[in-house]
């Protein structure tokens, strides 16, 4: 069967008052999975109330413009609520794909994690 | 050639047309797509493809098939993509047909536009066009033939 178990897609972590989000996937490209990671990201904002959120993209090796719709709309979210998106971690393979795209203008990306922390 | 998606319960069909190139036809399903990418990724191993050009090819791959089973197809199963594709050490050339009425390129919104970047979809074709050498739509666009030339420059870079 196509349909996937909905395992946790994310790795939630709080560091101080920033809630710190890692991938599962090493490749963020399969629809079904796109669709359970946005679920599960907008949930943070919508459900939890998380205001600070950082994005850690070391386990991510490919990402689709799918995946990256889902960043915007989060980010619109985030926005909105009166918070702030960052990510951080990204392969310079993925990242290239944000230059592509302009996106690397439109979202706070940083190198590090730590770097990202002291950014918010 | 046996087919090589080891392991799925209803692998696409092979075929090999008459040009030499080979042939999988898949339902509009999402899932069927990450079969066709395993393929082709096992394939581009083999022919000793580098880290680079298997990630162009699986990304503009990914965004063909994705623009084709949705967009396209509108996600019915009862229609069929094909994906016709010939591997070489020199080159990758792959067409891919769905059943939907086509579209024109120039119609879709710039994405780089600051009005569009906050638009949360339209940049597959922008990621195909900029990781593939060669992009053509062919009319009336529901067929997108597209290759990856091994040492091609182009203005995005060495593949």
């Amino acid at each position: 069967m196509s349909a996937q178990p909905r395992r946790r897609r994310l790795e939630v972590e709080d560091i101080g008052d920033v809630t710190v989000v890692n991938f599962t996937d090493k490749k963020i490209l399969d629809e079904q999975n796109i669709q359970v990671i946005g679920e599960q990201l907008f949930s943070l904002v919508d459900d939890l109330g998380r205001r600070k959120i950082l994005l850690n993209f070391s386990n991510v090796e490919y990402l689709s413009s799918a995946a990256l719709g889902k960043f915007i709309t989060l980010n619109k979210k985030v926005n909105a609520s009166g918070g702030r998106l960052i990510l951080c971690n990204i392969d310079p393979q993925i990242y290239e794909v944000f230059e592509i795209t302009k996106l690397n203008k439109l979202f706070n990306i940083q190198k590090e994690e730590q770097a990202a922390l002291q950014a918010f | 050639m046996p087919d090589l998606l080891v392991g799925s319960d209803r692998p696409p069909k092979t075929q090999s047309p008459t040009d030499g190139a080979q042939q999988l036809v898949i339902p509009s399903d999402p899932a069927e797509a990450g079969r066709v990418q395993d393929h082709i990724e096992r394939l581009l191993v083999s022919h000793r493809y580098e880290e680079r050009e298997r990630f162009s090819i699986k990304l503009a791959m990914e965004e063909a098939l994705v623009n084709a089973i949705k967009h396209g197809n509108q996600l019915d199963r009862k229609k069929k993509v094909i994906v016709q594709y010939r591997i070489s050490h020199e080159r990758f050339d792959v067409q891919i047909i769905d059943e939907g009425k086509g579209f024109n390129p120039d119609d879709l919104p710039d994405p780089m536009a600051p009005e569009n970047l906050e638009r949360a979809c339209g940049r597959g074709l922008l990621l195909i066009r900029h990781y593939m050498s060669e992009v053509n739509y062919l009319p009336p666009g529901n067929r997108l033939s597209m290759s990856l030339i091994r040492g091609y420059k182009t203005r995005n870079g060495n593949h």
